[in-house]
């Protein structure tokens, strides 16, 4: 069983469809008691960094989710889930993240040329740096569908895929048994649910 | 490299794909939840789903076609068609809709825009335009395309993003449902007026069509078309493949 952290960020419904379409059976909970029985969780969430940091934060999904990590339990963050499990978000000031995975969350704006339009909205190609469990059904090239106008920077030793707009952006990263998609998995198609079957199969 | 990327549309009035010319004569087509699963088969980048009865009538969308649609196709998922308030926005986003695209809604109530984005994020709001030349200027119509409402269409738009809307999808009237190629001339204002993804609508009648469009603006993002996709005259598989051919990024499957 999958938990889906409900911290009442973002839009669930796909998430959970696209789950039920690879047989997966998954939990959409905020409760404790719930996450513990389940083998692996995700971490979603769409929005503003500081609003999702604060609701994780007072809803006591940080601690629960803190703890699951460091059991070792598979946790996997999507889009600003992802970017919340990093130390600090710079998006309208300086915000605390989960830190399970070291980096900064900073504007795209920093690193692409102008001209680019931000958010970074659309199918863009994955090019892996690190071999990793996550990609074990996809190929470098497979497109995947983002959303976003900030990514993770400063995080070198634990990116395993970039995405080029402009510049080598973070797509996924892991450290152990934590793994983040910038991306939608749960949008991207054949190649995103085959990325959610190597997260329920780890 | 980002890819640009093709949208079929699917009209949707009582649970069913009708397709019409200059939005008259509207027809019956065929299953909204199997054309979206076969045209994600096909290689669609993204699906809008349009209302159309709803902005004219009131009517609501039929939230059962959209859950089972969002339930089988794992790509991107737009809704429009008589979202006028917060409630709209949250009864489709809770049926899957990744995105909500406001027409008529915005223009009775502006406000809506800067609300849903403050509340779902400027990337779920979509301004959806339909515009009509008019004495030698673009205008805004709303209810359909049935009114005229005076209000110049590039202002229009640059207001809108102002407020947060993230994405436009520009539809032409004058180009809508005849098949004589998009209507360059307004897009390429509209792209020049803002730094948002812009998405082509009306007009589209072959593949060439497509190629024009990515060729002649090549800071335009996405493609849309319902007809000719509907009724099997362009395939997108094919749509693509020339796409690819003329060296435009396209994603393939």
């Amino acid at each position: 069983m999958i938990a889906i952290i409900d911290y009442g960020v973002g839009n669930l419904f796909s998430l959970k469809s696209s789950l039920a379409e690879i047989g997966a059976e998954a939990v959409v909970t905020s409760d404790e008691k719930v996450i513990a029985e389940c083998d692996r969780i995700i971490l979603p969430g769409v929005g503003a960094f500081e609003d999702a940091a604060r609701k994780l934060r007072e809803s006591g999904m940080a601690e629960v989710v803190k703890k699951e990590a460091a059991a070792g339990k598979p946790l996997l963050g999507i889009c600003l889930g992802m970017q919340l499990m990093f130390d600090k978000g710079y998006e309208y000031g300086e915000h605390e993240g989960l830190g399970l995975i070291h980096g900064n969350v900073r504007p795209i704006a920093d690193v692409i040329p102008e001209g680019y339009k931000i958010p970074h909205i659309g199918w863009n190609l994955l090019k892996f740096t690190k071999k990793s469990p996550l990609f074990k059904y996809i190929k470098e090239g497979d497109y995947v569908y983002f959303v976003h106008s900030y990514y993770a920077a400063d995080c070198d030793e634990s990116v395993i895929a970039t995405t080029e707009y402009g510049a080598d952006l973070t797509a996924a990263a892991a450290n152990g048994n934590v793994y983040g998609c910038q991306f939608h998995p749960e949008k991207s198609g054949k190649v995103g649910m085959k990325i959610l079957k190597a997260f329920v199969e780890l | 490299m980002i890819t640009k990327r093709i949208i079929p549309c699917l009209d949707v009035r009582d649970g069913r794909v009708v397709k019409g010319v200059n939005f008259e004569n509207i027809g019956d087509v065929a299953s909204p939840v199997d054309m979206a699963k076969k045209y994600t088969e096909a290689g669609a980048d993204e699906l809008v789903f349009y209302d159309i009865t709803a902005s004219a009538e009131g009517r609501k969308l039929f939230t059962e076609i959209l859950t089972e649609t969002a339930s089988n196709v794992f790509i991107p998922l737009t809704v429009g068609g008589g979202i006028s308030s917060i409630e709209d926005f949250d009864r489709v986003l809770k049926c899957g809709a990744d995105k909500v695209s406001v027409n008529s809604g915005a223009i009775r109530n502006p406000g809506i825009i800067t609300e849903a984005a403050k509340l779902y994020g400027d990337q779920c709001v979509v301004l959806s335009c339909d515009i009509k030349r008019v004495g030698g200027e673009f205008r805004v119509f709303s209810r359909g395309g049935r009114d005229d409402t005076g209000m110049e269409a590039i202002e229009w738009i640059r207001r809108c993003v102002g407020m947060g809307a993230g994405e436009v999808v520009v539809n032409s009237i004058d180009t809508d449902g005849v098949k004589t190629g998009f209507d360059i001339e307004l897009l390429d204002l509209v792209c020049k007026a803002v730094s948002v993804p812009v998405i082509a609508s009306g007009g589209a009648g072959s593949i060439e069509h497509f190629i024009e469009l990515f060729r002649r603006i090549p800071t335009i993002d996405a493609g849309l078309a319902a007809s000719i996709f509907h009724f099997d005259e362009v395939s997108i598989s094919d749509l693509k493949d020339a796409m690819a051919a003329e060296g435009i990024p396209v994603r393939r499957i």
